[in-house]
Order: structure tokens, then C-alpha cells, then sequence
């Protein structure tokens, strides 16, 4: 459903962050991205719905493509797409439950949104994001009143009342305490099989992605080194991905 | 970085302290820094009573029960002894020991019988009658006193003058001295004018701040045609507002003639606007609806807006004829009528603007999007000729729009040299730019705008409001009024600026999430920038109100009323009691001010 064709992204001031990635995702695959940090992981999420503007290369997206997508369509695209984040990113002197309905924006009609009225239908959704996460009593505090956990479990419910496609995951669990990443993995886990929902996921840790990823692709300074199943990734597999020097931890 | 001391280094160093101690020594000079003047006694005089009249502000007054005593004294001595009167011992009275003496010399003057605590002047009147004050004197508990005087230097006069003593006393409580009613009145009236013009400076300092706001501007880039049509459709939307509002108000006079059909037109316009847009922006949309229905929808939308239109108009009437009514029937609550009655100006004022704004708005972002749909559709060989059309037709109006401007300000009145001159360099000015970009390449639209803003703002904060000031007497006429405004246009900039650093200063991840939402650009801003911005808004509100009620006080130097007019033409007539009261009415305010913001601060941030 999703076609990655030589994608390339050079930043401002020369740096190379993707170089000639090239890649598929099909439906309903939960696929994990890993590498170093800085490897191009986030670089590449945030290229395939355009909060970077990639240099050259294709997105497809069901035969359309992305890249090529004027302003309203991207709008129209994006809405499918749902994103979580390293550090949520939710607003945090707003209710958690304005931040659930900023996933509506995408469908609601702009001059309603612009005073904070939402059809009683999409709250209702909200609610239920909320609940399948587990924090409906939270609903009308502050984000910033909720803990780390909570505050990604909102960045969930916000994903998928946007009804996506797929979810894009930019280490999800990178700034939570292993117990809670697993709780927050097995969210996703939950949505990729019980909703069909597709997930590309970016991790750090080898365990989740054996325990949790179909398929597993890795980036290397910006470049593709490794597209298969995680049981494939052998000792010299893992030194080619994150170099030399690095040693197994878990 | 080579630290050791080199003989190169401690030259610049040595150079540099000179040169930094010969721009002082000039500094100086042309400050006219003059220290023997500070040392010098007539001005020491003067400066400590000064000082001492601002120690006694102007404050309280008793009623004065005064009581006139007078003595002949003779300068100098006689050649014969005069016959003075007898002194008549049952009311008060004084005795001068001498009863003579030369210019220059010390008479004692006794006085008895006076009322206990009593206290006043010692004047000398020579035969013209004008009044010399030789001294002061204070009565004791028994109703005694003595003082001794000099007598002053003036030509010698044979005959016998005057001296006169005035005892005063204070009767009953003490009452507000006629300087601090008026004091009062003008704070009030300070007060307030820095309230209007912080109001008046947030609500368009606001929206400005976004536009002048880097991370939200630099994303903002359009295809060149795009541009080109959007530039071209805001004059055409400007005139196309204003007219409507011209033409809607040809509608709106017969109604507003009559009382009954204004109240009828104006709940029955504003509904009718409100169910026609209810219709027309369905809630949520899965799909593009038909072209039909768009253009349909499209039409239904440009009659709400009219009727919208037709709503305000009749509503600025409405509140203008009741508020001058209530304003007579209300008595000293009248000015809740006159502020009704003006704030129904303010609607009729405003309201061809924000038609004009709009009009700009809808026609230059549909005219946008056309070029973004043209720049898809249109075949990439042909793309760069239509780049080139529509950017030389956008330079040609913009031009054309300028080239009005100049002539407004200098009335060349002819058509060659104000229109079609800037129209063909306009073209040119406009086909070379759009050459710098590639067909299909985005122009940086949002940083072009983000940079004329940051000009504008920085030229028009620059300028002290106690020039604007003066520009504004001339337009609405010398009191608070002008300074209101003067303090608002500064306020507008000057905030402007202060939110926009705010804006910048954003954490981008929620700005992030929202986008990637498929949320448009001004959901954005209302989602991620505005809850985050909330208090540092706050926070400049309130310093900013501080600010202009400092400014306030002496805006009125230049005739934007408030205390700052008392308190120069105090200063001007010498009476510093007077002004000392004005002074001691700023400070108390200004430390209200600053703490109650600071308190106001502490509970919103």
C-alpha cells in the first residue's frame, strides 16, 4: 500500500539524512525501522506524510503520490495517516480531550474548529479512543497533569481518531521506562491486528522489534542496510547496521 | 586561542581604552556637562526650594480665619520724632523695637493677643501698597510672639510706612485643596486613556503577531502563478468589499429610518446569515462534493456575508440612536449610553475595513488556489509563460496601487506619469521576478511578508507616541482621545513585536503533530500555537498596560490629555506645590500598577 522509491532528503547546510531509500509496506504489516541515532529513522517518517519536504524520490500511496501532492490534498492524505511521537507532542496546557479532537481536524469543517466546536459524533470517538486506551477519567484534565505514559496514550487515541490508514511511530517508547513501553507497544500491537491498521514504527531496542514487528527495515547513515524479517538480523547483520563497535544489549 | 600576552595586543588594547576615553571627553562637551554650575549658591537656593515646595504637596486646605495687624515703621529715622499712634492693646496687636531704622537693618517685631497657634507672614508695605514679605512668625500657646526682621533696601521715604503682620488660623476639618480635585479627575482620566489604548493595541497587535512570526511564516510559499493571483485578487477583493458595504448600506437607510424595521432587519438578517452558513459549511466532509453544489454554496455564502453586513450596519445605527438616548435619560449613568453610542461608531467605522479585509481575503485565496490549480494543470512547457503573464498583471496593479498612493500625497494629478508609467515598470518589475524561479519552484511568500511586517513594525515603534501625538491632535482634536490613540498605534507595534518572539519561542512538537493531522494552517495556529502562547500574552498585556499608563502621564505635554497637561502647565507657572501633587498621584499609580500586574501575572502564568 505504500511505496518508498529512492527516497532522498539533503538538509539545509549539506546534510545527507536519507540516501536512495527505497522500500514497501503492505497492508495491515506491522514494520519497525531501527538504526543509530541520527541514522535518517525520524527523518524518513516525517518524509513519507511531508512534515519534511524530501529532495527527490517517491512516496506512494496507493498509487498516489505524496510527494507530488499540492496543499489540499496533502491535507486529505495526512488525515489517513496518523503519527505518534518520541515526546508525544501533545499540547499541554489544553484538556486531554481537545488534544484527542485535534485528530479531527482533518475532517471537521475549518470555520466550526476555529471556536472549539466539534460534532458530538467525533467527541463521542474521542471518548472511546480514550477508553480503548484506558484514561477516560483523565479526559477533561490538562495534559500536563498526566504522566509520561498517559501523555503517550493520548498521542494514541489522537492517531487513531483520525480513523488512519497507518500510524506512523517515531520511537513511541524511546522516552518511557520498559514497562510501560511494553504497555504502550502492545497498544499499537492491538490496533495493527484488531483494526487492520497498518504501523511503521521506528525503534531503539532489538527485543521489541523481535517481539513486535512483522518485518524490519534499517538505516545507516541515511542509508538502507537491512530489509527482512527481525530473526534474520545474526551477529554480523547487527554490527553492519550500528557499526563496529556496538555490542548486543537485550 | 593564543593567549600570551604579545607587545601587538597590549597596543590594541592601549589604543582602544584611548579612543573609548576621547569619545567620552567629546561626550561631554557636547552634552554641555558643567559641574561649577551645581556648586553655584543662587542655584543651590533655588534647587533646595524647589525640593522643598514638591515636600509640601498641594494636598489639603483648611478654611483660614485670618486676622490683619499693622504697625507704622519709618526708613530711615526721622529727623523729628514722629507721633506715633497709641496702640490699641484690647485685640491683637504688635509693637516694633525700633520703630525706625536704617535699609538692611534688624527690627524686632512683638506681637500679643493673637489667637494660640496662629501663624502667618510679616510683610512690609511701602506707599505703592504692593505687599514685600520680610518674614514668617508663629503664634505661642499664649497668644505671644517676637521676631526679628530686616528691613528691606529701598529708597528712603520720609513718611511713615507699613508693616503688616497676618495672623492666620485653620478652621475646621481639612478638605481636598481644589489642585487635588483636579489631580483626581486627571488620573481617572489617565488611567483609563492606557486601558483604551492597551484594549485598542492587543486586539490588532494579536493577528499581527502571527504574520510577523518566523517558524510560522517560513513554511508559507505558493507557486509563482499562485502568488501573482493572489496579489491581484486582494485590490479587487478590497473594492469588492467596500463595495458591498456601499451598496448594502444603500439597502439599510430606508430600515434604518424607521425604528420598527431596524430591530425587524436586525433579527431577522443575522438569523437568516446564520442558517444560510449552516447549510452552506456542512460540518464534516468525506468527500469533495460537485461543482454544482460548491458554486451553489459559494453564492448562498456571498448572501450571508451580505446580510451579515446589513446586520452590522443596523446594529452600529440602532446603538447609536439608543445610546444617545439612554445618555440624556440616564443621568450620571449616561456614560454607559455614550459608550454604546460610540461603540456603535466604532461598528459603522470598522465594518467597510473588515468588509475591504475580507473581501482581499475570500478573493485573493480563491484566486490562489486557481494558481495552484493552473500550476498543476497546465502542461510544464507552457508553465513559465503563464508565470510570466500573471506576475507581469500582478506587478502592473500593485504598481498602479502605489502609483494612487503617490499621487494622493503629492497630487500629480496625470495619468501617464501616476498610472501607466507604474503599470509598465510594474510588468516589467513583475515578469523579471518571476524569471528568478523555476516553473514549478515555490516562492517563499511567508518570509517576504514576515520581513515587510518586521519593517513596519520596527519604523512605526520607533517613533515615541509623544510624536504620534501630535498627528493625532490634528485629527480628532487636543484631550485623551488623541493620546488614546497615539499610545494604541505604539502599543500595536511594540506588542506586536513582543508576541511574535513569543510565537517564535514555541516548543515545534505540537505544531507538528497538529499538521500532521491534515490540520490547515490557521487550525495550526488555533491547536498548537494559541494554548501555548496564552500566557506570555498575558504577561505583555499587562506590562504593556504598565507602560502606557507611564506613558499616559506625560502624553499630555503634547496634548493627549490625561495628568501630564496639569502638570506641565504647573510646572510652567512655577507652582511646584501644585505639581509636586500631580507627581505624588503618577508615582502612587505607577506602584499600583506595577503591583497588581504582578500579581495578576503570578495567578494567570
Amino acid at each position: 500500500m505504500l511505496e518508498v522509491k529512492n527516497l532522498t532528503k539533503i538538509y539545509e547546510g549539506g546534510v545527507l539524512a536519507l540516501d536512495d531509500v527505497s522500500f514497501n509496506i503492505e497492508a495491515g504489516e506491522f514494520l519497525a525501522v531501527i538504526g543509530l541515532s541520527g541514522s535518517g529513522k525520524s527523518t524518513l517518517l516525517r518524509c513519507i506524510n511531508r512534515l519534511v519536504e524530501p529532495t527527490s524520490g517517491q512516496v506512494l500511496w496507493s498509487g498516489t503520490d505524496i510527494t507530488s501532492a499540492n496543499q489540499s490534498e496533502l491535507r486529505l492524505i495526512r488525515r489517513k495517516i496518523g503519527m505518534v511521537f518520541q515526546h508525544f507532542n501533545l499540547v499541554t496546557r489544553s484538556p486531554v480531550i481537545t488534544n484527542v479532537l485535534a485528530g479531527r481536524l482533518g475532517y471537521v469543517n475549518p470555520a466550526m474548529s476555529l471556536f472549539n466546536r466539534f460534532p458530538q459524533h467525533d467527541i463521542d470517538a474521542a471518548l472511546s479512543q480514550l477508553e480503548r486506551v484506558g484514561i477516560t477519567d483523565q479526559a477533561y484534565k490538562r495534559a500536563d497533569e498526566l504522566s509520561g505514559g498517559q501523555q503517550q496514550r493520548v498521542g494514541i487515541a489522537r492517531a487513531m481518531v483520525q480513523e488512519p490508514e497507518i500510524i506512523l511511530a517515531d520511537e513511541p517508547v524511546a522516552s518511557l521506562d520498559p514497562v510501560l513501553a511494553h504497555t504502550i507497544m502492545q497498544y499499537l500491537e492491538k490496533i495493527n491486528q484488531e483494526e487492520g491498521v497498518t504501523v511503521l514504527c521506528s525503534l531503539h531496542f532489538l527485543d521489541l522489534v523481535h517481539r513486535y514487528a512483522d518485518r524490519a527495515i534499517a538505516l545507516n547513515e541515511g542509508k538502507l542496510m537491512f530489509d527482512g524479517s527481525p530473526k534474520d538480523i545474526d551477529d554480523e547483520k547487527f554490527k553492519e547496521i550500528y557499526g563496529k563497535e556496538a555490542e548486543r544489549v537485550g | 586561542m593564543n593567549k600570551k600576552p604579545s607587545f601587538k595586543r597590549s597596543l590594541v588594547i592601549g589604543f582602544t581604552v584611548v579612543i573609548a576615553i576621547l569619545v567620552l571627553a567629546y561626550g561631554f562637551q557636547v552634552t554641555q556637562v558643567n559641574f561649577e554650575e551645581t556648586r553655584s549658591e543662587t542655584r543651590l537656593t533655588q534647587l533646595s526650594r524647589i525640593i522643598r515646595a514638591l515636600a509640601h504637596p498641594d494636598i489639603l486646605e483648611y478654611e483660614l480665619d485670618e486676622v490683619f495687624v499693622e504697625a507704622p515703621v519709618y526708613l530711615p529715622c526721622p529727623e523729628i520724632d514722629p507721633s506715633l499712634p497709641e496702640t490699641d492693646t484690647r485685640g491683637p496687636y504688635i509693637t516694633l523695637e525700633p520703630y525706625c531704622a536704617d535699609a538692611g537693618e534688624p527690627i524686632v517685631v512683638s506681637g500679643s493677643n493673637f489667637l494660640p497657634n496662629s501663624r502667618g507672614p510679616i510683610n512690609f508695605i511701602p506707599p505703592s501698597g504692593a505687599s514685600l514679605q520680610l518674614g514668617g512668625f508663629e503664634v505661642d500657646s499664649d497668644g505671644n510672639f517676637k521676631e526679628e526682621v530686616e528691613l528691606p533696601n529701598r529708597q528712603p521715604v520720609a513718611d511713615a510706612q507699613t508693616i503688616r503682620v497676618i495672623g492666620r488660623t485653620n478652621v475646621g476639618a481639612p478638605h481636598l485643596s481644589p489642585v487635588a480635585k483636579a489631580t483626581w479627575n486627571k488620573i481617572i482620566e489617565t488611567v483609563f486613556l492606557a486601558l483604551l489604548a492597551t484594549v485598542f493595541g492587543t486586539m490588532i497587535a494579536i493577528p499581527l503577531s502571527f504574520l510577523s512570526a518566523r517558524n510560522l511564516m517560513s513554511d508559507v510559499k505558493s507557486p509563482v502563478t499562485s502568488v501573482a493571483l493572489t496579489l491581484t485578487g486582494w485590490p479587487i477583493g478590497v473594492a469588492l468589499g467596500l463595495q458591498a458595504v456601499r451598496l448594502v448600506a444603500q439597502i439599510s437607510e430606508p430600515l434604518a429610518a424607521n425604528m420598527f424595521l431596524t430591530v425587524a432587519g436586525l433579527v431577522i438578517s443575522p438569523v437568516l446569515a446564520y442558517f444560510i452558513a449552516r447549510w452552506a459549511i456542512p460540518p464534516e466532509e468525506l468527500t469533495k462534493p460537485p461543482t454544482a453544489t460548491r458554486i451553489i454554496r459559494i453564492i448562498a455564502l456571498i448572501l450571508a456575508a451580505l446580510l451579515f453586513i446589513l446586520a452590522t450596519l443596523l446594529l452600529a445605527h440602532l446603538m447609536y440612536v439608543a445610546g444617545n438616548a439612554l445618555d440624556k435619560a440616564l443621568g450620571p449613568f449616561g456614560f454607559i449610553g455614550y459608550f454604546i453610542a460610540q461603540a456603535g461608531e466604532i461598528l459603522r467605522i470598522i465594518t467597510p475595513g473588515f468588509a475591504a479585509l475580507a473581501g482581499a481575503a475570500v478573493v485573493g485565496g480563491a484566486l490562489g488556489n486557481l494558481g495552484m490549480v493552473l500550476t498543476d494543470r497546465i502542461p510544464y512547457s507552457s508553465l513559465r509563460y503563464m508565470n510570466i503573464i500573471f506576475s507581469a498583471v500582478a506587478g502592473a496593479i500593485i504598481f498602479a496601487v502605489i502609483g494612487a498612493g503617490i499621487n494622493w500625497l503629492y497630487q500629480i494629478n496625470d495619468p501617464i506619469k501616476i498610472l501607466w508609467i507604474p503599470m509598465v515598470v510594474g510588468a516589467l518589475v513583475g515578469g523579471v521576478l518571476s524569471l528568478r524561479y523555476g516553473p514549478k519552484d515555490l516562492v517563499p511568500i511567508g518570509s517576504v511578508i514576515y520581513m515587510i511586517m518586521r519593517t513596519i513594525l520596527n519604523a512605526v515603534r520607533s517613533i515615541e507616541p509623544l510624536i504620534y501625538v501630535i498627528v493625532f491632535v490634528v485629527w480628532v482634536g487636543i484631550g485623551p482621545f488623541a493620546g488614546a490613540l497615539a499610545l494604541a498605534l505604539h502599543t500595536i507595534a511594540a506588542l506586536a513585536k513582543l508576541y511574535s518572539e513569543q510565537v517564535e519561542s514555541i516548543s515545534s512538537g505540537p505544531l507538528e503533530a497538529v499538521t500532521a493531522t491534515g490540520a490547515n494552517r490557521l487550525q495550526t495556529i488555533i491547536y498548537a500555537v494559541v494554548p501555548q502562547i496564552i500566557p506570555p500574552y498575558i504577561s505583555f498585556t499587562m506590562y504593556r498596560w504598565d507602560i502606557n499608563v507611564r506613558m499616559s502621564t506625560i502624553i499630555g505635554f503634547a496634548g493627549g490629555g490625561g495628568i501630564g497637561f496639569l502638570l506641565q502647565q504647573n510646572i510652567r507657572l512655577l507652582d511646584y506645590r501644585a505639581a509636586a501633587v500631580q507627581m505624588l498621584a503618577i508615582a502612587i499609580v505607577v506602584a499600583t500598577m506595577d503591583y497588581t500586574s504582578a500579581l495578576i501575572r503570578e495567578r494567570f502564568v
